[in-house]
């Protein structure tokens, strides 16, 4: 049997608004992968830690502050300091396409979705590109 | 009735053999809608118990006796970005277009009580909403702003008691006694822990400040709406406008509970609490959530609570077209959203209104996009003759079968509420945020499969659609220029006697007195919130969710 792919589904920064995480993190679940979610208001540091310690193949973080260009990048860095930067980081949330485009370029983000994304359009995109370990 | 009976099956079999669209006829929450409403489906209604007239128990037709016919609406454009400088033009701008009351939007590590220069704050300040620290920015926020003229409403929840008593100094600093202010704290912890998560300390510390307030409120800022039991952040979560409405009023009847045990006189305290709800697409679902709203207070409120004033029975409400209901593709398609939604907002009777921008989904609106919101509101007011007439749905056989259906099914969550102990005992059995997480997955589910259509995104989709509207860009100077400023506070003021308030603030959390006092001494002394958030969090310690999907 097919390993099951693993995803932690995050909310970095202050913000509260965890709709569109809960959705997805369901969503995941019920199309077969094995989902953690952290719950609100986490750090970064906070965030690397758990995926690490669920040894999760991708991390979906979910932002809509506006601070994804602060959080994003510093999340990256502390995967890559703590070698594990073979976990893949996707996004979703009020991100304008300008920064969208900024986050896939810098390597801060495989994939970034926007509001109006299918559940299916996110389902099929990690079937295609998550690298199970 | 028979006769209507015996005429209604014969209609129904001649139109049998008609065919109908291949969709679900309901509701966006689900509920079923017929064919056709007849007075049958209103037959056991009461006209003078269950309807009256505007101004009269049970208010179903509206709080006012004459509604808009003497004062229109409030037009409260809810904004904020930036700094305290900013920010305080584009309340000028708006009060020079027409805007007749502000409504601040506060940035995360204010709404979260951190100050700007805090590590958790980094990427966040100015970002949605203005960045506000201390005395200094409020001061600045309202600078030529003459609040004994204008009525400000506040979005701050878990560190509303400061924000409140940032606003009374300024007006002090003005010359505006607190007895002239007018204007609404939003104040409405328990929906933080149902929907909008933005919490500080534990539900009991919290029901606290709350009855805190009423209490000082009552004494020293009469006019003062202390808080308004929100409904917007319940459906923008993703509850249906059944829950919407159940939830929001239990809240209600939680904060009354709250009062009384307090030892207050439920007449002191209920007339300066009001709602605030979501306006969203379904538009005659969402004229009869006001409309259920209203009657099901006024009844609570006169019967079970013993209120004897009859300003304590009246909802009032303020009004917010669903942020929730925009689309990213096709942006400018929000316009028209926003406008239906803003016409059953004004049907439905509200008393102030906030129309959102066309570019809400994608970031925070410029200029443009938030003067064709309020336009589209003053459309409403002035052209389209709607507000010439009260309640002019009253007696539609669909609005009221659909108003009582509202109310039967928000008694049945009310009765589930105190079956598991009241809205404490239900938050912290996740019962809300539960219900909520399944209404909002069965809506995103409706729209993947196309059970529901929402114009371009999926159906009427521009394939080659490419994004044509301006949005506004947050310059990532203000967040190094505001923690320069809290820098500088810190370091010329009087930090003795910060350190002095500090603790008297302290010594009071840690006993039982009035905290709103000591909280007004310790702004008046310039500690920023950050600091007195932190006092009060050594003494009550942090809320922790158990985080479920």
């Amino acid at each position: 049997m097919a390993k099951k792919i693993r995803v932690l589904v995050a909310k970095p920064g202050l913000d509260g608004h965890d709709r569109g995480a809960r959705v997805i993190a369901r969503a995941l679940r019920d199309a077969g992968m094995e989902v953690v979610y952290t719950g609100l208001h986490q750090t970064p540091e906070q965030i690397v830690e758990a995926a690490i310690q669920e040894d999760v193949d991708i991390v979906g973080l979910s932002v809509l502050s506006g601070a994804h260009m602060t959080l994003f990048p510093r999340i990256c860095q502390l995967l890559k300091e703590n070698g594990a930067d073979d976990i893949m980081v996707m996004g979703g949330g009020t991100i304008p396409e300008a920064d969208v485009m900024a986050l896939k370029e810098g390597g801060f983000a495989a994939e970034v979705f926007t509001p109006g994304t299918t559940i299916e359009t996110i389902v099929e995109w990690i079937n295609a590109n998550a690298k199970v370990q | 009735m028979n006769e209507i009976k015996t005429a209604r099956d014969k209609w129904l079999t001649a139109k049998s053999k008609k065919k109908n669209r291949d969709i679900n006829f309901e509701t966006v929450s689900g509920l079923p809608v017929e064919d056709l409403y007849t007075p049958e489906d209103i037959k056991n209604l009461d006209y003078m118990k269950d309807i009256g007239f505007p101004g009269d128990y049970p208010y179903t037709r509206g709080v006012q006796s004459n509604m808009y016919r003497g004062r229109l609406w409030t037009m409260r454009q809810f904004a904020g970005f930036g700094t305290a400088e900013e920010s305080n033009l584009r309340y000028k701008y708006l009060l020079g277009k027409g805007q007749t009351g502000l409504s601040v939007a506060f940035d995360m590590p204010t709404i979260m009580g951190y100050d700007s220069d805090h590590p958790r704050s980094l990427g966040e300040v100015g970002r949605v909403g203005v960045a506000i620290d201390s005395l200094e920015d409020m001061e600045t926020l309202f600078n030529g702003i003459p609040l004994d003229k204008v009525s400000t409403s506040m979005t701050t929840n878990a560190p509303a008691s400061i924000l409140w008593c940032l606003y009374i100094a300024t007006g002090e600093k003005q010359g505006v006694a607190s007895e002239q202010l007018t204007g609404t704290i939003q104040n409405d912890i328990l929906k933080e822990y149902i929907a909008q998560k933005s919490w500080i300390f534990p539900p009991e510390p919290s029901m606290r400040l709350i009855t805190n307030i009423f209490e000082y409120a009552a004494k020293h800022v009469p006019k003062w709406n202390t808080v308004s039991i929100s409904g917007y952040h319940i459906r923008e979560a993703g509850s249906t406008a059944v829950q919407e409405l159940a939830f929001t009023l239990a809240d209600g009847f939680a904060y009354i509970e709250a009062g009384i045990e307090a030892g207050l006189n439920v007449d002191d305290f209920a007339p300066r609490l009001s709602y605030f709800f979501n306006s969203h697409i379904d538009f005659f679902e969402e004229i009869a959530k006001y409309r259920a709203a209203r009657r099901i207070w006024a009844r609570r409120m006169k019967e079970k609570y013993g209120a004897k004033n009859p300003k304590s029975w009246l909802l009032r409400f303020h009004t917010q077209t669903a942020g929730c209901s925009l689309t990213a593709q096709q942006p400018e398609n929000n316009i028209a959203r926003t406008a239906y939604e803003a016409l059953a907002a004004v049907l439905g009777g509200t008393q102030s209104l906030h129309t959102n921008s066309m570019d809400e989904v994608l970031a925070l609106p410029t200029e443009k996009a938030a003067q064709i919101a309020l336009r589209t509101q003053q459309i409403l007011a002035y052209e389209t003759g709607v507000a010439n007439v009260i309640d002019p749905l009253a007696g539609s056989y669909y609005v009221e079968a659909l108003t009582n259906k509202m109310e039967e099914e928000a008694e049945k969550y009310f009765a589930e509420i105190e079956r598991r102990g009241g809205v404490l005992a239900a938050i912290d059995q996740n019962f809300f945020q539960q219900e909520i997480a399944d209404a909002a997955y069965h809506y995103q589910r409706a729209i993947d499969k196309k059970k529901r259509i929402q114009v371009g995104v999926n159906e009427f989709i521009d394939p080659n659609e490419e994004l044509e509207i301006e949005l506004l860009i947050i310059d990532p100077e203000i967040e190094r220029k505001q923690v320069e400023k809290v820098g500088k506070l810190r370091r010329d003021r009087n930090n003795l006697l910060v350190g002095d308030t500090l603790d008297a603030l302290r010594q009071a959390a840690q006993g039982t007195e009035n905290m709103i006092p000591f909280i007004l001494e310790c702004v008046k002394a310039y500690a920023t919130e950050g600091e007195i958030i932190q006092t009060l969090r050594e003494v009550f310690g942090e809320y922790k969710e158990k985080p479920t999907f």
